[in-house]
Parts: C-alpha cells; sequence; structure tokens
C-alpha cells in the first residue's frame, strides 16, 4: 500500500498560503498608510485607470474561480473529461485577464505612465505613490496569476491522463486553493485601486 | 485510510455561490458610483471582506475541512490584523 497523507498536503499549501497573505497584507499596510497622507493625490490619480477592464478582470477571475472548485466535484464524480473542460475554461479565463491586462499597462506605457518615467516625475508625490504601489500590486498579482496557469495546466493534463482521479485529487485541490489566493488578493485590489475615484 | 467520508460539494452550490460572488461585485460598483464619500472606502471594503469570507468558506472548502484548518486560517488573519493595529497606532500617534 502506498504512503500519503492528503490533509498533511493541504496544510502545507495553506502555510504557504499564509505566506502569501503577510506578504500581500505588507503591501496592504504600505497602501492605507500612503492613502491616509495622500487621499486627494490617490483620488486624483485613480481617475487614470479603467475601471471597466478592471470590472472584466474581476468578473473573469470569479467564474474561473467557480470552474476550478466544480472540476473538483467533476473528479470526485470520476467525471474526468468535464474535469479537464472545467480547467480549460479556467485556463481561459486566465488568458482573457492577461489579454486585458496587457491592453491596460501597454495603454499607461503609451501615454509615458510608467515607473521612473518621465511623466512620473513630473507628478505629485501621492500620485507617484499611487501608480508605484499599482503596478508593484498588480504586477505582482499577475505573476502569480501566471504561476497558477501553469501549475493548472500541469494539473489538466494529469486529469486528462487519468493520474489525478477519484481515489487521489490532492494536486488538484491544492492547485485550486492556490487559484482562488490570486482571486482573493484580487477581490480587494479591485475596489482599493479602481474604484476610489 | 481515510476514516472520513468526502464531501463532495454539488455543481448547484458553486453556481449560487459564483452568482452571490458576481452580485455582491455589481454592489460595490454600485456603491462608489453613489458616493458616500469617507463611507464608500468603508463600505467598500466591507463587502470584499464578504466576498473573501465566501471564497475561503466554500471555494476554497474550508466549510467541509477539519477544524484545524479553520483555526490556522482565523490565528493567521488575527495575527495579520494586529499588525494593522500595531502598525496604525505607531504611525498615528507617534
Amino acid at each position: 500500500m502506498e504512503h500519503r497523507d492528503d490533509i498533511g498536503a493541504k496544510l502545507g499549501m495553506w502555510v504557504f498560503i499564509f505566506t502569501e497573505i503577510l506578504l500581500f497584507g505588507g503591501l496592504f499596510l504600505v497602501y492605507t498608510v500612503m492613502r491616509g497622507r495622500y487621499a486627494a493625490d490617490f483620488h486624483s490619480a485613480a481617475h487614470h485607470l479603467n475601471a471597466f477592464i478592471g470590472t472584466i478582470n474581476t468578473l473573469v477571475l470569479l467564474i474561473s474561480s467557480a470552474t476550478v472548485a466544480m472540476s473538483i466535484t467533476a473528479v470526485q464524480k470520476g467525471h474526468n473529461k468535464f474535469a479537464v473542460l472545467l480547467l480549460f475554461i479556467t485556463l481561459v479565463c486566465a488568458a482573457i485577464f492577461m489579454v486585458n491586462k496587457y491592453f491596460e499597462w501597454g495603454h499607461k506605457f503609451q501615454i509615458g505612465l510608467y515607473p521612473g518615467s518621465d511623466l512620473m516625475l513630473t507628478m505629485n508625490h501621492g500620485q507617484v505613490m499611487f501608480f508605484s504601489l499599482y503596478f508593484f500590486m498588480t504586477g505582482l498579482h499577475m505573476f502569480h496569476l501566471v504561476v497558477g496557469g501553469i501549475i493548472l495546466t500541469i494539473v489538466m493534463v494529469k486529469v486528462n491522463s487519468g493520474a489525478i482521479n477519484s481515489t487521489r485529487y490532492v494536486l488538484l485541490e491544492n492547485g485550486g486553493l492556490y487559484w482562488h489566493l490570486v482571486d482573493l488578493i484580487w477581490i480587494f485590489l479591485f475596489p482599493l485601486l479602481y474604484l476610489i475615484t | 485510510m481515510e476514516a472520513e467520508t468526502v464531501h463532495i460539494t454539488p455543481y448547484r452550490t458553486y453556481a449560487w455561490v459564483l452568482i452571490t460572488l458576481l452580485a455582491f461585485t455589481f454592489l460595490t460598483i454600485t456603491v462608489t458610483w453613489i458616493n458616500l464619500s469617507a463611507l464608500t472606502v468603508l463600505v467598500a471594503l466591507a463587502i470584499a471582506t464578504i466576498k473573501a469570507g465566501i471564497v475561503l468558506t466554500y471555494f476554497m472548502h474550508l466549510k467541509f475541512e477539519s477544524s484545524l484548518f479553520r483555526i490556522f486560517v482565523v490565528g493567521v488573519l488575527a495575527i495579520y490584523v494586529l499588525v494593522i493595529i500595531f502598525t496604525m497606532s505607531d504611525y498615528l500617534f507617534r
């Protein structure tokens, strides 16, 4: 009989998620202090963000989280083909998110708005702070999204091959946990960056 | 071997959770349009916290895991709240 400990595996994943929460937590703390100090600047700087793209990306991430959660149900019921489809939808959502981000950031770079640019040097300190936090926090979030996409691709291949099945699926569960973390962070980033105008 | 039976969450549950989360998202956007000035941030954060709670409970399966997981999560969030309180009290009343 093989030895495995699914509870232990999940607990390990949660410990990792805690470190991620504290990582982003630190950034949210910086955001809170800086916003308290430069409330007016944050307000005016946020006008440059595209709330429509932000909203679309929020919806896309919520849907992708639901499909990952459903894929676990599918695998538990032995419907591996359906699980692969659900994971594929998740990856499509991730791709849509990335394309939106490409246009969003691309537009900002085009008008000369990026960390260290000449335009940023002409701004108030508070506005520079806002955009620095915006690029760093959404950038770090995007990095997590890419990593999550890679993990879920591996998981999808394994579900397809049957290596992940109704008797062993802890890798799918942990990949799902990571994906929900990406969603969780965005739930706070969205109102704090896009909706403060 | 696993002593406890595995809990299989029905698709229906996840569909309802998704609809709830989408509804809260539109609520946040509407609230920021109405513009309650200082209250807006608090309302937006309150809604975000509710959404995060729903994601943790259902999508991340905390409701169906052993209570050890819930204790850990609550503990870590408590530590984070303490960090916020200490930092802000230092920053505001220095």
